[in-house]
């Protein structure tokens, strides 16, 4: 894997348009399958310009997950419906990317419209797990995951709407953050659950992370959940966890856990408790209820924010016109892929008259049991750690024709989105050669001590020190 | 308003009329539309030029509600005598239409940004209170040009998201309003409030947008959708009414169902079922959070003009005006701005009468606005009547020949020679008639009364109408 200072370098001894093309040449080269765009035109261009950006990402290649807006390149959310969309605007994140120099390099791949676990769903194919092929790297951020951990790149921008980014950053073996809900603006991010989730960073170590989340960070007043103030987290990139409290909720060591995974988190705490922190078992009693609540609410609100897509101004167009009731579904039976339009299906009935009190307006009352549990655990505890995934990555097609046996796998990410609070996942062990993830949950608005916790873990650990062999 | 007149008032009259109406406002005294920085001059402009990612509803825009028209919205509610909410709430509201481009309209639902308020009318049976249930806001959609006519028959259909996203207010009143006539009354009475708020330029197409709820005896109720105008409310009301009535005769059923006025051909034709209804499937809208607006009420309350029955009150008592005057001069902002600017100058009741009871008339007959004649113009006409120069006669000819030709009272007066004749002419006037027609002297002698209005004939033809009827009446009577 590659590191942001190790590029930097390599930006100062050679240039940035010889490290993009170097690393346009890796991507192309990709036996992973991780991205759906390559801006063979624009990065070169922009690397040249970002010679004079002070920024501290001058130079250095991101690839962007492909339901963040780009201006000039195409943006497909993986799906047949948005073939050829090029987006006549940058998102917040993307501007927040060019003022500080670094350089798109692509259109990485996902789950179609960021719904699922596998990047399976994906109408360009999945991605491929690059510590072994036959698995799935995770998702929906899955090409965002894969192609840091293949060394592809050094930083990814992913989206987290109920695990996205930390699935696939625990799966693959590198760094993702699901931040606070209102910390990085949404303002062109494609929705799928717009209540839920969150554009994260992704990296192959917590510093490089933190850097990119720093930059990424921040009020916009186009995004009316953003809120307000700057803040410096590298300040938090420190090597002490000496009185910290860390809870570990009972709860996510529960069925279907595997052994090597809950030894490794276990171990993590220990380790942890050995450089200085203490540890406490905590209940979060609804913890059950999270999955059914997450579901019904994420398809509702998918069911209206995919509503949109009709091919009438951007996106797919059928060959012939029908009336305009024939077109939309036309377009919308051929343009969606399958969990897409099982999802709008599920979303539409739990909204549905004589339904939604059974279904959507019930998931709302689970939600606030839930984030009363984060505000109870969070009380006499900092953070809160917990096996991000409850196994290692599963292999291709294990699941995907099961979508319950699917979502079961969410089983300890959705809860955050849910509550809204900060979660970070990073590497801790391994089983049978594949990443273990670490998953470092906090208090609302607090990313520091989760960083902080995260970065004390690496600082004394060598996880994140092995990689995958691509060659 | 007098609460009694509310509870003398039948509940339902003999043919149990009873409508509600849905008025769809337009809040285009605002410089942005309600969720993008969009500006709304786009009357004069190409269609699409007026539109971002946010209007166009483009993947991964946001909305930014327009905090300007949360106060606008506020302001009319409390004009309307509403109580405001704490929060503004939004909610989707999901149904796919072309003009729609984000599959969704964003709206009010429960918690409407105003509730419980009312205006008073002129109702069939004296003044009554028409209660409004609610206004809430939201956003438009873009505007459809079905190419060759109705939708039915054009081949392609043109959108112009310009109109995308400016806001609307929706004001709903209870089923209160009796008669095609009063619904006429509310909108008109509704629209000159709007007009006193400065938050609606009214003469904007599609400013003001109707649909009517009606249902007789207590049966079920259509919705008459698409009415423009207050005169085309009038004419579906009218219509909805006939036909329900035949209906029920011939021993039909009215069943719930929305229908579609057809302005050109005066009809409302069925549009779809209550079983066709849509599910709307409202749900909070997450990317908008509630803005607290319990703070601003106050402060807007204080911002809040004269109102036309807090004017009208006032015409009465300040300038001695009678009630029908005072209630024509504030029935629209223009003309009440226009008499006070008069009556600070001039005798206000004199000026009352001829702004209230022949200016308006021959604007109306000539289907113009009041701008069309000139304050210094009224001024000018009223010191002449006031000095007793002309004749009222005269007076309503000096506005006819301004408004058709233009010009001012002393220019017209002067070009026709209307200035009131002297006493000598007249009085010679007077002398000839009678020496010239001693059959009439005669017959009015012998008790003809008739025989004075052929002498006054007479001697105005001598004097070119410019004498005071009145005065020739009284001259003549004296001398025979
Ligand atoms: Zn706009």
């Amino acid at each position: 894997m590659i590191t942001v200072s190790q590029t930097l370098e390599n930006v100062r001894d050679s240039s940035a348009k010889e490290v993009v093309s170097q690393c346009i040449e890796r991507i192309e080269a990709s036996k992973f399958n991780t991205f759906i765009t390559v801006a063979k035109e624009s990065a070169p261009e922009a690397a040249k310009k970002s010679k004079n950006i002070k920024g501290s990402l001058a130079g250095v290649p991101i690839a962007i997950k492909d339901n963040i807006s780009t201006k000039g390149i195409r943006t497909t959310c993986a799906s047949g419906i948005l073939g050829g969309y090029v987006p006549p605007y940058d998102a917040h994140v993307i501007e927040r990317l060019k003022e500080a120099g670094a350089v798109i390099v692509g259109k990485v791949n996902m789950d179609e419209f960021a719904m699922g676990t596998s990047t399976e769903t994906s109408h360009y194919g999945p991605t491929l797990n690059p510590w072994d092929i036959k698995r799935v790297p995770g998702g929906s951020s899955g090409g965002s995951a894969a192609t840091v951990a293949a060394g592809e790149v050094p930083l990814a921008l992913g989206s987290d709407t109920g695990g996205s980014v930390r699935c696939p950053a625990s799966f693959c073996g590198v760094v993702g953050l699901k931040p606070t809900y209102g910390v990085i603006s949404r303002y062109g991010l494609i929705s799928y659950a717009n209540s839920l989730e969150q554009i994260g960073p992704i990296a192959s170590n917590v510093a490089d992370m933190t850097h990119l989340f720093n930059v990424v960070a921040g009020h916009d007043p186009r995004d009316s959940t953003s809120v307000p103030g700057e803040k410096d987290y590298t300040n938090a990139l420190v090597d002490d966890v000496e009185g910290l409290t860390i809870g570990v909720p009972k709860e996510y060591f529960g069925e279907g856990i595997d052994q090597a995974v809950e030894k490794s988190v276990r171990d993590s705490v220990h380790r942890l408790e050995d450089l200085g922190a203490s540890w406490q078992e905590v209940e979060m009693p609804h913890t059950k209820y999270a999955l059914a609540a997450y579901y019904v609410i994420a398809m509702s609100e998918a069911s209206s924010n995919l509503a949109r897509f009709d091919g009438m101004r951007y996106g797919l167009r059928l060959e012939k016109d029908h009336d305009w009731h024939t077109t939309y579904s036309e377009i919308r039976s051929q343009g969606f892929g399958e969990e897409v339009k099982r999802r709008i299906l599920l979303g539409t009935y739990a909204l549905s008259a004589g339904y939604m009190d059974k279904y959507y307006l019930k998931a709302l009352k689970v939600r606030t049991l839930i984030k009363q549990d984060f505000e109870r655990a969070l009380k006499s505890t900092d953070v809160l750690i917990a096996p991000t995934m409850p196994t290692p990555a599963f292999k291709l097609g294990e699941k995907i024709s099961d979508p319950l046996t699917l979502y079961m796998a969410d089983v300890n990410t959705v809860p955050v989105n849910l509550s809204g609070v900060p979660s970070v996942s990073l590497p801790c062990g391994f089983s049978n050669g594949l990443p273990i993830g670490l998953q470092i949950m906090g208090k609302h608005f607090d990313e520091e001590t989760i960083i902080r916790t995260a970065y004390t873990f690496e600082q004394n650990t060598e996880f994140h020190t092995k990689a995958p062999e691509v060659a | 308003m007098r609460e009694e007149s509310l509870k003398l008032r039948p509940y339902l009259d003999e043919v149990g009329v009873m409508i509600g109406l849905e008025i769809h406002v337009q809040l285009n005294k605002l410089n942005t539309k309600i969720f993008c920085g969009c500006p709304l001059d786009y009357h004069d402009d190409g269609p699409n030029t007026h539109t971002c990612p946010v209007c166009l509803g483009l993947p991964g825009s946001l909305p930014v509600i327009n905090r300007k028209a949360v106060e606008y919205s506020i302001k009319v509610g409390l004009a309307l005598g509403c109580s405001i909410e704490e929060h503004t709430q939004f909610y989707r509201k999901n149904y796919y239409y072309p003009d729609l481009p984000k599959g969704f309209q964003i709206t009010q639902y429960d918690y409407p940004i105003a509730s419980k308020g009312y205006i008073n009318i002129e109702g069939e049976d004296g003044e009554v209170r028409i209660r409004i249930n609610r206004a809430h806001m939201e956003e438009d959609p873009g505007r459809l040009l079905h190419e060759g006519g109705s939708i039915e028959r054009s081949k392609y259909t043109l959108i112009d998201y310009n109109r995308s996203g400016v806001a609307l207010l929706e004001i709903v009143t209870e089923p209160d309003i009796r008669s095609p006539k009063e619904a006429r009354r509310f909108l008109d009475k509704l629209r000159n409030i709007l007009e006193y708020l400065d938050v609606v330029d009214t003469t904007l197409e599609g400013s003001m947008r109707v649909d009517a709820n009606i249902s007789l005896s207590g049966g079920s109720r259509s919705e008459v959708k698409n009415i423009s105008s207050h005169k085309g409310a009038e004419r579906a009301l009218l219509f909805e009414i006939v036909r329900q009535k035949n209906l029920l005769r011939r021993g039909g059923k009215v069943v719930q169902e929305t229908r579609h006025f057809d302005e050109a051909r005066g009809v409302t034709v069925s549009l779809r079922t209550k079983e066709e209804a849509h599910d709307y499937r409202y749900f909070p809208e997450a990317d908008l959070v509630p803005l607290k607006v319990a703070d601003l009420a106050p402060g807007i309350a204080k911002t809040l003009p004269e109102l036309p029955d807090a004017r009208r009150q006032r015409f009465i008592s300040q300038y001695g005006v009678t009630d029908d005057h005072a209630k024509s001069l504030t029935s629209e902002k223009q003309v009440a701005d226009f008499y006070e600017q008069v009556a600070t100058e001039v005798d206000p009741k004199l000026a009352a009468v001829w702004i209230a009871d022949v200016l308006k008339g021959e604007l109306n007959y000539r289907n113009l606005g009041i701008d069309a004649f000139a304050g210094a113009n009224m001024v000018q006409l009223v010191k002449l009547l006031a000095w007793d120069k002309i004749t009222e006669q005269s007076g309503v000819e000096v506005i006819r020949t301004i408004l058709d030709e233009g010009g001012t009272p002393d220019d017209v007066v002067a070009a026709k020679g209307l200035l009131k004749a002297g006493g000598d002419l007249v009085t010679a006037a007077v002398e000839e008639a009678i020496t010239e027609n001693p059959q009439a002297v005669e017959d009015y002698r012998s008790g003809k009364q008739e025989a004075v209005n052929f002498l006054m004939g007479q001697v105005m033809k001598k004097t070119k109408g410019r004498a005071d009827a009145k005065e020739v009446r009284e001259m003549i009577i004296q001398r025979v």
